[in-house]
C-alpha cells in the first residue's frame, strides 16, 4: 500500500498536504483499497467551516457508504468537482485526487496527525 | 423457449400488434382537443409497447420463470430471514370476507377484519413484552421511521428539546442511521468491540442530554446475543435516552426472551421476514411498531380499541404523531403474520427460534475449516464467515457468491456487516431440512477446494444464468435507468 512522504495521516485514513496556509485533504491508498471501486463522492460546500472530526464529505463504492472526516479544522476554499464527475480518479491516484483545499485555522492540530512512517506502522497493525 | 421473447417488451413492439380487439365505434368519434384543454393534452404520443396478447403472456410468463424464491430453492440471505412461508396464510389471506372489504366501509360491518388487528396487536405485545402496537408502518424501515419520530414526539412533550441525537453502532444495518437521518436527527456511530458487540466504553462516552436515544438490533448483525444489554439499558435510560429495538434478528429469541423485558421502548418487527410472509421484490412487507405505555399515546392514528365486544378505530389521540400510512397498513401480510401465529402457537414459535438457532450452528461448525468464521462462538439464528480459510489468488467473497448460484443456490449477504472483511452472513432459518443444509455446506465446501485448484472458475462464475457476472461499477458510476429506442 502506498505511503507518501511529506504527508500527514489520520486514523481514518485521510492524507493531509500543507502548503503555506493552505491545506489539500485527500483519502489515502489504503482506504481507496479497502473501499473497492469508489462509485460516488460527496463533496462539501465551499465556504463551510468544519473542525476536526467533521464530516466533510462521503465516498461510496460498491461495498459501502464511508463517510471521510477532516482532520484539522479547516475553511474550505475549493473543491474537487472532477471527482464528482469520475469517481474512479480516487481509485487510480489516491494521493493526486484531494477532495478540498482549505484554509488550515490551526496549525498546531498537524502534530496530533501521523508522519508517513507512523502510518505505515499503523497500517500494519490495522 | 423461443429465443425472441426473451428480449424487453419493447423490442418485441412491432407497428399496429394489439393485445385488445375493440367493437366499432358506435357514435360519432370526437377528437381529444375537442373535450379536453389544450395544456392537459401530451405533445407526443406515449412511446408504449405494441404487442399482441400472447406476445404479453409468454414474455412475462418466461421473466417470472427466471425468478429465484423460497418455493424454489434455499435461499439463506443474512438479516433478511428468508423462511417458508406456508401456504395456509395464503389461504386465509385469500377469504372472500377480506379481499373484498373496502375500507371506507361503515365500521360494523368489518368487525372481523379489527378485530384481527386487534388480536394481532396483542399477539405482538405478548411476543415483544411490549404495551402497543401500531401495525400501519409499511415495512421495515417505514418502521424504524415511526418509531424514531414517536421518540422524538416524546422528547419534544416533556419540553427536552436538546435531544436531538440518535447513537447507531458501526454493526448497524444501514437502514439505521438513514432513518434517524431522515427523522432529523444527528447521527452518532460508535465502534463496536471485536465481536460486534457494544463496547460500554465507548457508549458512555457519547451519552450525553443531548442523546434521544440509541438503535441496536440484538442478536447483533454477527448473530451473537448482546449479553450487555441489560446494562446498556441502565446507561441509556440513566442518561435520559430511549432505546429502539430494531426487529430484524427476532426470530432468534421469539418465546425466549423479549425486547421489552431487555429494556428496549420501541421496537419494530417486520411481520415479512419472522411472521412468514412473503418478501423481497418489493414488498408488501409490514413493519409494525411497538412501545411501552408510556409512549402508547404518541403512536399513529388510528389505532385499533375495543368496547362490550365491539370493536372500532380510534382518532381521539391528541399526542399521536398522526398518519404515517394511507387506511390501516398492509392489512393482507397482517392476516397472513396472523395465520401463522395462531398456527404455530406459543410453543411452536419458540420452537422455530430454537431450530433457526440449531440450524445455524449446525451449518457454522460444517463450514469452520474451510471458511474463516468472524468470531467463533455459539451464535445465535445466523453467523457471519470472513472469507475463505486459505487465501487463493484474488478470489473474494463475491467470487465464491457468484459461483453459489451455478449451483442452484441463492448467495447469503455479502460484505455486511461492514466490520468484517469480505463477510458472508448466513442465516438458514428453522424451516430449512437437515439435507438441504448438508447440501448447502457440501457446496460451499466444494467451492472452497474450486478456489484453490480452478480459480477461474469463481472468477467467472456464474456459468448458467442467463446473464453472467454483471459489472456492478458500471452499473453504479453509469446507471442506464431509462429504455430508449
Amino acid at each position: 500500500m502506498k505511503v507518501l512522504e511529506g504527508l500527514y495521516y489520520s486514523k481514518d485514513h485521510e492524507w493531509v498536504k500543507v502548503e503555506g496556509d493552505k491545506v489539500y485533504i485527500g483519502i489515502t491508498d489504503y482506504a481507496q483499497h479497502s473501499l473497492g471501486n469508489i462509485v460516488y463522492v460527496e463533496l462539501p460546500e465551499v465556504g463551510s467551516e468544519l473542525s476536526a472530526g467533521d464530516v466533510l464529505g462521503v465516498v461510496e463504492s460498491v461495498k459501502a457508504a464511508s463517510d471521510v472526516y477532516t482532520p484539522v479544522d479547516i475553511k474550505v476554499l475549493e473543491v474537487n468537482n472532477s471527482l464528482v464527475e469520475d469517481p474512479s480518479l480516487i481509485n487510480n491516484d489516491p494521493y493526486g485526487s484531494w477532495m478540498v483545499i482549505a484554509e488550515l485555522k490551526d496549525k498546531s492540530q498537524l502534530d496530533k496527525l501521523m508522519k508517513a512512517d507512523e502510518y505505515r506502522k499503523f497500517l500494519e497493525e490495522e | 423457449m423461443l429465443k425472441e421473447y426473451e428480449s424487453l417488451i419493447f423490442e418485441l413492439s412491432k407497428e399496429g400488434k394489439k393485445a385488445y380487439t375493440l367493437p366499432p365505434l358506435d357514435v360519432e368519434e370526437k377528437p381529444l382537443e375537442d373535450m379536453l384543454p389544450k395544456e392537459m393534452l401530451r405533445e407526443k404520443e406515449v412511446d408504449l409497447p405494441e404487442v399482441s396478447e400472447v406476445d404479453v403472456i409468454r414474455h412475462y410468463t418466461l421473466l417470472s420463470q427466471k425468478n429465484y424464491g423460497v418455493d424454489i430453492g434455499f435461499y439463506p440471505l443474512g438479516s433478511c430471514t428468508m423462511k417458508y412461508n406456508p401456504k395456509i396464510n395464503e389461504d386465509m389471506a385469500s377469504l372472500p370476507g377480506f379481499t373484498e372489504l373496502h375500507p371506507y366501509q361503515p365500521e360494523e360491518t368489518v368487525q372481523g377484519a379489527l378485530k384481527l388487528m386487534y388480536e394481532l396487536e396483542k399477539a405482538l405485545c405478548e411476543i415483544t413484552g411490549m404495551d402497543r402496537f401500531s401495525l400501519h408502518p409499511a415495512a421495515g424501515a417505514h418502521g424504524e421511521l415511526t418509531g424514531l419520530m414517536i421518540i422524538k414526539a416524546y422528547h419534544e412533550h416533556r419540553n427536552d428539546k436538546k435531544r436531538k441525537k440518535i447513537i447507531v453502532p458501526d454493526s448497524a444495518h444501514g437502514t439505521n442511521p438513514a432513518s434517524a437521518a431522515v427523522a432529523g436527527f444527528d447521527v452518532i456511530e460508535i465502534k463496536s468491540n471485536k465481536e460486534g458487540a457494544i463496547d460500554l466504553e465507548a457508549l458512555k462516552a457519547v451519552l450525553n442530554d443531548e442523546v434521544a436515544g440509541l438503535m441496536l438490533t440484538n442478536p447483533s448483525t454477527l448473530g451473537l446475543f448482546e449479553e450487555n444489554i441489560v446494562e446498556i439499558a441502565r446507561l441509556v435510560h440513566e442518561a435520559g435516552g430511549l432505546l429502539y429495538y430494531d426487529g430484524a434478528n427476532l426470530n432468534a429469541i421469539m418465546g425466549i426472551s423479549r425486547p421489552g423485558d431487555m429494556g428496549f421502548d420501541v421496537v419494530h418487527l417486520n411481520l415479512h421476514k419472522t411472521f412468514s410472509t412473503p418478501h423481497g421484490g418489493g414488498g408488501p412487507g409490514s413493519g409494525p411498531v411497538g412501545v411501552k405505555k408510556e409512549l402508547a399515546d404518541f403512536l399513529p392514528v388510528p389505532t385499533v380499541e375495543e368496547k362490550d365486544g365491539r370493536y372500532f378505530l380510534d382518532y381521539d389521540r391528541p399526542l399521536s404523531i398522526g398518519k404515517v400510512r394511507s387506511f390501516y397498513g398492509n392489512f393482507n401480510v397482517m392476516i397472513k403474520a396472523y395465520s401463522y401465529i395462531l398456527t404455530m402457537g406459543a410453543e411452536g414459535l419458540k420452537r422455530a427460534s430454537e431450530l433457526a438457532v440449531l440450524n445455524a450452528n449446525y451449518l457454522k461448525e460444517k463450514l469452520k475449516g474451510y471458511y474463516k468464521v468472524a468470531v467463533d462462538k455459539t451464535c445465535m439464528h445466523e453467523f457471519v464467515l470472513a472469507g475463505l480459510a486459505e487465501k487463493s489468488g484474488d478470489v473474494r467473497t463475491l467470487d465464491v457468491a457468484k459461483r453459489l448460484i451455478d449451483y442452484g443456490f441463492h448467495p447469503p449477504t455479502i460484505y455486511f456487516p461492514l466490520i468484517v472483511e469480505e463477510a458472508l452472513m448466513i442465516e438458514p432459518t428453522e424451516t430449512e431440512t437437515k439435507e438441504t443444509l448438508d447440501a448447502f455446506a457440501e457446496t460451499l465446501i466444494k467451492i472452497a477446494k474450486e478456489a484453490k485448484e480452478n480459480p477461474e472458475l469463481l472468477k467467472e462464475a456464474p456459468h448458467n444464468t442467463p446473464v453472467r457476472r454483471l459489472d456492478e461499477v458500471l452499473a453504479a458510476r453509469n446507471p442506464v435507468i431509462r429504455w430508449t429506442k
